[in-house]
């Protein structure tokens, strides 16, 4: 896992068939993450996510449409997509962060994992941005690794 | 006046790039140095660790403090609580998102097995 990536994950009394469904059916994916989906869940499949006003990502004055293109859809074990990149790009490892999930069979249960990672891609300012393709930053590597168990090491640290 | 937001976003910026966490590394390792110091450890000329040490000290990530002739560059821990609580945001996201397709997939689950 890269260090620029967050992982976290939960364990589902349902079967990974079920989750499947709740992950990549669009009206579905409209109950726990964006107020509309407009997305296959197949891959290459290129769609929208958009936030209302008042709606659960709480965008006060107009609608938030995010591009997303889905990477990878093998039922009941692993969908991945990028999200966030500009309106008409082709999504990249420059230009959009990258959500992948695993669906493991446990038990009764399914565990399911979602790894996040590109965050620093898009989640600067326009002028950050700018300076980040100069760059040709890749992420946050392991050096943000060390600079969060440091953080994690210190009594008040906000890293876990 | 900066938003938060707009706080965050030049945070991320300020450490999005490799070498500046580079930068940032040697600089907890050594608790203070000068631009001297730290461009021996790099592979980058002294220029170039100037201008890194510029932009982390514009968002505040680093203080500069002036002895004699030199400045002693040192890590501010709070500003890279901030970074880490960027992250931790984003985290704590995924967590509401994967608790509320728990509740989905669970309750989808038990509508079956009544159907059944």
């Amino acid at each position: 896992m890269a260090a620029d990536s967050v992982e976290r994950e939960i364990l589902i009394e349902a079967s990974p068939e079920v989750v499947w469904g709740v992950i990549t059916e669009p009206e579905q994916i409209s109950r726990w993450f964006s107020d509309e989906a407009d997305v296959e869940g197949r891959a290459g499949a290129d769609g929208t996510l958009t936030w209302r006003p008042g709606g659960r990502g709480g965008h006060p004055e107009s609608d938030a449409i995010v591009p997303i293109r889905v990477v990878e859809a093998e039922p009941f074990r692993r969908f991945s997509f990028r999200w966030n990149h500009p309106e008409g790009a082709a999504p990249d490892a420059s230009n959009s962060a990258l959500v992948e999930f695993s669906l493991i069979e446990e038990g009764d249960g399914t565990r399911l994992r979602v790894v996040e990672s590109g965050i620093d891609a898009v989640t600067h300012d326009e002028q950050g941005k700018a300076r980040y393709l100069e760059d040709h930053g890749h992420g946050w590597e392991r050096h943000l690794g060390e600079l969060l168990d440091y953080l994690a090491s210190k009594p008040s640290g906000a890293a876990r | 006046m900066a938003t938060a937001v707009a706080e965050d976003d030049a945070l991320w910026a300020a450490v999005a790039d490799p070498t500046r966490r580079r930068v940032l590394d040697a600089l907890l390792e050594h608790g203070e140095a000068t631009t001297t110091t730290l461009a021996k450890g790099l592979p980058v000329t002294r220029q170039a660790v100037a201008k890194h040490l510029a932009v982390l000290n514009r968002v505040g990530l680093v203080a500069g403090r002036r002895r004699g002739r030199e400045v002693r560059y040192a890590v501010r821990p709070e500003r890279l609580d901030d970074a880490a609580e960027a992250m931790a945001r984003v985290a704590a996201q995924w967590d509401r998102r994967l608790a509320r397709i728990k509740r989905l997939a669970e309750s989808v689950q038990a509508e079956a097995a009544i159907d059944v």
